[in-house]
């Protein structure tokens, strides 16, 4: 008669259920409906979503587009020349690469504007986590994934890796600039 | 068709245990408790390091001990227990032999192998990988073939449990349908074998990859199939952690479920859409549509969520029916005023309940959320979830479960009681705690699996915020007291078992009993439509449903003011 033995009526599915149970069932019912609702609106109506524009890449196809934005863009440099600060146009494509142990270039943008952030990884999976800001987002090798981004205040923003990638991943920091 | 075996009957708990059955129970419950206690000794290193400003172990050890700790407690010590819950839900509650037990003792043989084979990797270093070991990153290959034998292994008692039941059923020792905590067991099982599957077909391609039979593994291919069988298997240990409560609520109050019909079906779900959530983890990767990410984890997880909810209310409603039956009928609480907290087989279980509900469950539906998942995915807000789920749901109810076993299984009585009734409440308080911290500091972005907070060595380092150093300094306190409260657990089982005194093990039989049928009562033919009969779970149901709306729309204001994105 209790849970741990066999139910007093073989026909268990017609056991009658109490108001409690009812009413709970229809509650939880309605939450859950809420919830899923919420994630269709805040696609139609929020300005939160991620993108699922992703194209198969490689490796040195990916370095090679992110040269050529390094080599028209770059305005100055950072530690002692490692890491070119580059401040392509709006609307642009721009392109960040996540690698053992760095992100490369320092990518300097202007609030307010949209650009298209192309994000991939030259070896294993890296984590793309804006801080203080907190957008995480993960970066799968051989994947390259663009993603729309607006800034919306001013300030040093760092990219730091939150996806375990090996001895050196907690010096794994890159950095954006929001003029 | 006649099998030597013997039948005990517990004088104490009226349960009775074929004899081979029994050794197997023993036998997993200690491998599990063994592996709890090495996880548990890893997890000071975890804790001593991410607490900034003790900062103890090398990268490298840290990263080794932190792999370890996620298999040993995720994997190891939760299925070896389970596999001994499973043959308790067969062959002790429906009174028959375990079907083939050499068969079982051949998977415990290879579970234990696969364990071991396991740790020595990751502890000779080359496979600090951690527990998800997303490719490209390579491992030893001694790291999956343990898994793999692991996974067999744990494969094999799933068919000896089955195997089980369809003896029971030829042998007529019960009557009429299983119990309901049987059928949550059988839930437990239907996920167990999607999920070895799952790991079967990622696991052995990768192990092939790291001998170099194959040449490559789709990273992206890999998480996908990887996390139907990480997140699969967490799921396993929901079912089994909610069979205990239901299994529990009939030990300590003599409780039944309020309504057959809606807690089965609420496994049923369970089997139907559990493992589908998987996709949640996949969130924030590229490469999956949209449509895809919202339908797995709305209409598909939402309805895992619905179940949970369910059990959520039936759970203590059951005890709170079983309470007023008994008298404890004033106001809406007292039914839970008068519950036996000194009793650690209940108190554990009930604070698994709320902790599981409160903390676990809903921090579950956050990181679930498409869009939400963009403030959550990989800081240390993630294990402060899953250690609200496995830790607070499972382990801590796998804790209260043995020690009503420790009399009835091990037939010794307890060493230390008054140590054992102090245990649920520092281990299990001292986890809110520490899951609330570690949302707290997730919430301001700090990294999971990361070495060091302070970026040292690092020419871009970012400097986190106070609060989050404060937060993780709280990690380690908190931390610390639940590893005591740990040790609290391993020390009274292992004591009881090695020195415990001997307690009588009952009259044995050469047949079985076969479990006596029940007859339709009184009781069960009325109650369900008087209404209302457990308000005060009802009450507490809409406590949790307030936070939980609450919290929700709280993390959706909070990501409305992030970057735009799209």
């Amino acid at each position: 008669m209790t849970a741990i033995s066999p139910p007093s009526e073989r026909l268990w599915w017609k056991h009658p259920l109490d108001r409690v149970e009812g009413i709970w069932l229809a509650i939880a019912f309605v939450w859950c409906m809420v919830m899923f609702f919420m994630m269709v609106y805040w696609h139609m109506y929020g300005s939160q979503n991620l993108s699922t524009e992703t194209y198969k890449t490689t490796p040195e196809a990916f370095a090679a587009k992110a040269q050529a934005m390094v080599d028209q863009y770059t305005v100055r440099s950072e530690v002692d020349g490692q890491y070119p600060v580059v401040a392509p146009p709006a609307d642009s494509d721009i392109y960040m690469i996540a690698r053992l142990w760095n992100f490369w270039p320092i990518l300097q943008l202007e609030k307010g504007r949209t650009y298209r952030l192309h994000l991939t990884s030259m070896d294993y999976n890296h984590g793309f986590s804006l801080q203080p800001a907190n957008i995480n987002i993960q970066i799968v090798p051989g994947y390259e994934h663009v993603v729309t981004v607006t800034p919306n205040q001013s300030g040093t923003y760092s990219v730091v890796c939150n996806e375990y990638c090996g001895i050196g991943h907690h010096t794994m920091v890159g950095r954006i600039y929001v003029k | 068709m006649s099998i030597a075996t013997t039948y005990r009957t517990c004088p104490r708990s009226g349960l009775q245990f074929e004899s081979q059955a029994e050794k197997l129970m023993l036998a997993n419950a200690v491998a599990a408790v063994v592996f709890l206690l090495i996880g548990g000794l890893l997890a000071i290193g975890v804790v001593l390091t991410r607490w900034p400003s003790i900062h103890w172990l090398e990268a490298d050890t840290f990263y080794k001990v932190l792999t370890a700790h996620g298999i040993d407690m995720l994997i190891f010590w939760i299925i070896f227990f389970e596999i001994a819950v499973l043959y308790f839900c067969s062959s002790t509650l429906l009174r028959c032999r375990i079907a083939t037990p050499k068969v079982a003792w051949a998977a415990f043989a290879l579970m234990v192998i696969g364990a071991v084979m396991n740790n020595v990797a990751v502890y000779q270093g080359s496979s600090s990988v951690m527990m998800t070991s997303y490719v490209p990153m390579m491992a030893a290959p001694s790291f999956y073939l343990g898994l793999i034998l692991f996974a067999v292994g744990a494969l094999i008692a799933c068919f000896v449990f089955l195997g089980t039941l369809v003896v029971a059923k030829a042998e007529k020792t019960y009557q009429g349908s299983v119990p309901l905590v049987t059928f949550g067991a059988i839930t437990a099982t239907i996920i167990a074998v999607f999920t070895i599957v799952s790991g079967a077909i990622i696991l052995v391609p990768t192990f092939l990859l790291s001998i170099g039979v194959i040449d490559a593994v789709d990273p992206l291919v890999y998480r996908t199939i990887w996390w139907a069988f990480g997140h699969s298997s967490q799921q396993i240990n929901v079912s089994a952690h909610i069979s205990i409560w239901y299994a529990v609520a009939a030990i300590v109050f003599g409780a039944k479920p309020m309504s057959e019909r809606v807690s089965r079906g609420a496994f049923l779900l369970y089997i139907l859409f559990l493992q589908l959530a998987s996709a949640h983890h996949l969130l924030a990767d590229p490469g999956l549509s949209t449509e895809w990410k919202v339908v797995n984890t709305s209409y598909f997880m939402y309805f895992a969520v619905l179940a949970s909810m369910i059990h959520g209310l039936t759970v203590p409603g059951a005890m709170e029916v079983a309470q007023r039956q008994k008298g404890y009928n004033k106001g809406l609480f007292e039914w839970l005023r008068k519950a036996p907290w000194g009793n650690p087989t209940f108190s554990g279980v009930f604070i698994a309940i709320i902790g599981f509900g409160f903390l676990g469950g809903i921090s579950g539906v956050m990181m679930g959320t498409e869009q939400l998942n963009m403030i959550i995915h990989n800081t240390i807000y993630v294990p402060g979830h899953f250690h609200a789920t496995v830790v607070i749901g499972t382990t801590l109810s796998f804790m209260a479960l043995t020690y009503f076993l420790i009399p009835v299984l091990f037939k010794r009585e307890m060493i230390a009681p008054k140590l054992a009734q102090w245990q649920p409440y520092l281990f299990g308080l001292s986890m809110y705690g520490f899951c609330l911290v570690m949302m707290g500091a997730g919430t301001l972005g700090v990294s999971r699996r990361h070495w060091d907070m302070a970026f040292q060595g690092s020419a871009l380092a970012y400097e986190w915020p106070g609060a989050a150093y404060m937060m993780m300094g709280l990690v380690g306190v908190f931390g610390i007291a639940a590893i005591l409260g740990g040790a609290i657990y391993i020390y009274v089982t292992v004591g009881s078992l090695l020195w415990g005194k001997k307690l009588d093990a009952g009259t044995v039989s050469e047949r079985t009993t076969p479990v006596p049928p029940t007859a339709p009562t009184v009781a069960a033919q009325t109650y369900g439509s008087s209404g209302m009969v457990a308000p005060g779970s009802f009450v507490l149901a809409l406590i949790f449903l307030g936070a939980f709306v609450l919290y929700y729309f709280i993390n959706w204001k909070y990501l409305s003011q992030l970057w735009g994105l799209s």
